[in-house]
């Protein structure tokens, strides 16, 4: 009995079945849990962790880490709020938010590819360079949107879905194809599973690192877009803590910290167990200050999981 | 009964019964060879006997007594000791430190340093192993650093000693010190189970053999008295290998690699030497010669300060494994662990990760004909798995090299194919099969270039060989110029003469 449970959990689906019988669970016990309201409140709060860790999957696939998204997610969407309050133009804001992004992802890569500094600190670097530019540029305050229509990204609707969700699932389709279907996505795997051995069969390891980060930004700004419209207002202070929230639900995801073993389907069943579990305790009442405690539970569980998987893995 | 007795141990994985119903003792004072190929079983019955994995059935006895283990630390503590072929040393601290490590005399969590060294100096010596232990580990070579390893067992006491292709790694010289080692702790009585592909050093230092097939005991030598070494070979394969080189003459072309003086930071001395298309030029070598050093040169894989390299009469400019790729030059690694395999991933990914390229549109896998890559060259090179998606970790070295090989002949156009080592760790029938095909491809027009430490496998597959002494070529010999004496006297430094290690 207990072999076959650990079989059926430690397996290669081992997260969907946790994710049906947390759903099961939850839904049968927590009351107003599952109706739409709720599901489409629940899909809504999960857009933006949901976003970054499309990207923050190949950051750890390569055995690379990002600790600065929570920062480009607030920057990028404080350059959006600005620039296009500034220029008028919608369209000009959001490029100039992306592009920031790119850029600060950019950096992170050149300087952890090609001046071999290791990840955890560059990025913990423009983590706080990026929130000072942040609070710099708004003098620490939030700003707010001049343009009714920039509040439309987030509440407009799509088949009565709201567009950061379509955004959303945009997002995981194109980046589970990345990672399945292009050489990009394999290299990406390579490089975590051996890097040496990788370069050595010709990949550009330098190259393909610099690009995992670069597009990191990328995926941050259109975060950042999506966080400020729904808030009506850059603010320097938004998402922090994000990289936390996003690296637990990868790794609740199965994605590696060793490098090497990445999914999409674990990352979107990663990110929907997070939100649940927050979904679950706002409708239980449960205080915020207890909801850390369980947060920090829910991802040391994951970690442990992790181990578990790994070691009955090696152990064919 | 014997001392150590391995009775009916039968184990069971997902899909492959790695060992079956084997059963056979080993008495005290004895060096107790345990022969097979790849994935013969031997590693998992080692597994066993130092409590790192259970047998599914049967149970293994010392002494009389049934030892069941929770871990290799409880296999530790009932002085059964197994050393791996990967050390397991912290290179910072000192030979003393480490041969204390989990027991270091202390008061108050003070170490006390005087005993440590007395205590750590008087079982060295009466072992006979002549190394400086206030040295730190890092700075031993690495046959220094096997004697340390065997010597944690001796510090423990260890009634029992599992080697583990201990000599994969050690030159000739480290090796003779090795099997003296062996020799005064079979005086001992200590029971020492030796794990080798070397059929040279298990007819030197073993006195009975097991040799294991698929799994099951396919013979049992209590003594190796008129055991010959092709009858051992013919139990480990299950058939006779007559000539395991199986040479082919053939003939040289027009050169296809010249490396005109080059050097790097690991090889200050600048080399060259040329090799032609259907050339098999081996390089010879001790370890530490500076033949890797070249070869990674050639390949890219490390910067060089100087020198020219040309392919087929055109200069290559790149110095990354990249470009070397695209000119033609290819490189399977000596360290098939670090640089070679890509852990986690499939044969399939495995094969094609450096070949998609070709077949790639925008970046996009092109599925099909990566599948359709995998299965040819898994067949092509009979690559023994389950499936293309298997793990390469869960393959044996042998099959592992298939795997690279693959990676390699499914670019398109090498012209240059360099391989390190390429039958290191591997057993006799993959050997044979791997010589097969690196003929096949010298007959197709590949120049091919081999490192190896293995003289016999020189002079058994090359049509010409350079040898290597501290990072200068020494010497070039023809075919019909091969001498063991000859190639072994330009490896060695001036001051050794060469009958001291030729065995």
């Amino acid at each position: 009995m207990t072999d076959q449970l650990k079989k059926i959990v430690l397996g290669e689906q081992g997260l969907v079945v946790i994710f049906v019988v947390a759903f099961a669970l939850v839904s049968l016990l927590v009351p107003n849990f599952l109706t739409d309201r709720n599901m489409l409140g629940l899909l809504q709060s999960v857009v933006t962790v949901g976003i970054v860790a499309c990207t923050m999957m190949f950051c750890l696939a390569a055995r690379d880490f990002d600790l600065s998204v929570g920062s480009i997610v607030a920057f990028a969407g404080m350059v959006a709020v600005m620039a296009s309050n500034y220029s008028g133009s919608i369209l000009l804001g959001l490029l100039a938010a992306i592009a920031c992004g790119a850029f600060v992802g950019f950096i992170n890569g050149v300087v952890i590819a090609k001046f071999r500094i290791n990840a955890l600190i560059t990025t913990l670097a423009t983590m706080q360079i990026v929130r000072g530019l942040a609070l710099i540029a708004s003098d620490g305050r939030a700003v707010g949107i001049n343009s009714p229509d920039f509040y439309q990204l987030a509440l407009s609707k799509f088949l009565g879905i709201p567009t950061p969700v379509w955004v959303l699932a945009v997002l995981f389709g194109i980046f589970g194809f990345v990672l399945n279907r292009t050489v990009f996505g394999k290299n990406t795997l390579a490089i975590g599973g051996n890097p040496e051995a990788s370069r050595l069969a010709g990949v550009n390891v330098d190259r393909t690192r610099i690009w995992i980060f670069a597009l990191q930004g990328v995926v941050c700004g259109i975060a950042g877009i999506l966080l400020a419209s729904r808030i009506t207002s850059g603010q320097p202070n938004a998402a922090v803590g994000l990289e936390l929230s996003v690296i637990s639900a990868c790794v609740l995801g199965g994605v590696s910290l060793a490098g090497g073993r990445a999914t999409m389907s674990g990352v979107i069943v990663g990110v929907l167990i997070m939100g649940i579990a927050e979904n679950a305790m706002n409708l239980l009442n449960i205080p915020a200050f207890y909801q850390y405690i369980v947060r920090g539970v829910i991802l040391l569980l994951a970690v442990l999981l992790d181990n578990l998987r790994s070691s009955a893995l090696g152990r064919r | 009964m014997s001392f150590l007795d391995f009775s009916h141990i039968t184990k069971t994985y997902p899909g492959v019964k790695a060992l079956s119903d084997v059963s056979f003792g080993v008495d005290r004072g004895a060096v107790h060879g345990l022969m097979g190929e790849n994935g013969a079983g031997k590693s998992t019955l080692i597994k066993i006997l130092s409590g790192d994995q259970h047998a599914d059935e049967g149970e293994i006895r010392i002494d009389g007594k049934v030892q069941a283990y929770a871990s290799t630390r409880d296999a530790f503590d009932n002085g059964v000791i197994v050393i791996h072929q990967e050390l397991q040393l912290v290179p910072e601290l000192t030979v003393a430190e480490n041969l204390s490590l989990g027991r270091f005399p202390a008061s108050a969590g003070v170490i006390a340093r005087g005993k440590m060294l007395e205590d750590v100096g008087a079982k060295l010596k009466s072992a006979g192993i002549d190394i400086d232990i206030s040295r730190k580990v890092k700075t031993l070579s690495i046959g220094e650093r096997q004697m340390i390893e065997i010597a944690k067992a001796i510090m423990l006491d260890a009634r029992v000693i599992a080697l583990d292709e201990p000599t994969s790694s050690l030159s000739s010289r480290e090796s003779e010190i090795l099997f003296a080692l062996i020799d005064r702790l079979r005086g001992e009585g200590k029971v020492i189970i030796y794990v080798s592909h070397r059929l040279d050093e298990v007819f030197r230092l073993c006195d009975s053999l097991t040799v294991l097939r698929d799994g099951k005991l396919a013979a049992h030598h209590a003594s190796l008295k008129g055991v010959t070494r092709d009858q051992v070979v013919a139990e480990m394969v299950g058939r006779e290998i007559s000539d395991i080189w199986g040479f082919r003459p053939r003939k040289a072309g027009d050169i296809r690699l010249e490396v005109e003086a080059i050097s790097g930071a690991k090889l200050k001395t600048p080399a060259s030497f040329e090799a032609r298309a259907g050339e098999i030029v081996g390089f010879f070598g001790l370890i530490g010669a500076g033949r890797s050093e070249l070869m990674r040169l050639v390949f890219g894989a490390d910067p060089r300060s100087g020198g020219t390299i040309t392919v087929d009469g055109k200069a290559i400019h790149a110095a990354d494994p990249h470009g070397a790729i695209r000119a033609g030059i290819v490189l399977c690694s000596e360290d098939r662990k670090h640089d070679g395999i890509i852990q986690g991933r499939s044969i399939e990914e495995n094969i094609n990760i450096s070949s998609r390229r070709h077949h790639a549109r925008f970046g996009i896998l092109n599925r099909a004909s990566e599948i359709a890559t995998a299965e040819t060259f898994i067949k092509k090179l009979k690559v023994r798995t389950p499936s293309r998606k298997q793990d390469i970790i869960n393959l044996s070295g042998g099959n592992q090299q298939k795997v690279i090989l693959g990676r390699w002949l499914s670019e398109q156009g090498v012209r240059v194919l360099i391989v390190d080592e390429p039958t290191r760790g591997i057993d006799v029938g993959a050997k044979s099969e791997i010589y097969e095909l690196l003929y096949q491809l010298a007959e197709d027009g590949m120049a091919i270039v081999v490192v190896s430490s293995d003289l016999p496998e020189v002079m058994g597959i090359c049509d010409r060989i350079l040898v290597m002494c501290g990072g200068r070529i020494n010497a070039e010999l023809a075919r019909n110029q091969f001498a063991e004496k000859a190639i072994l006297a330009a490896a060695l430094p001036d001051t050794k003469t060469p009958d001291a290690i030729a065995s």
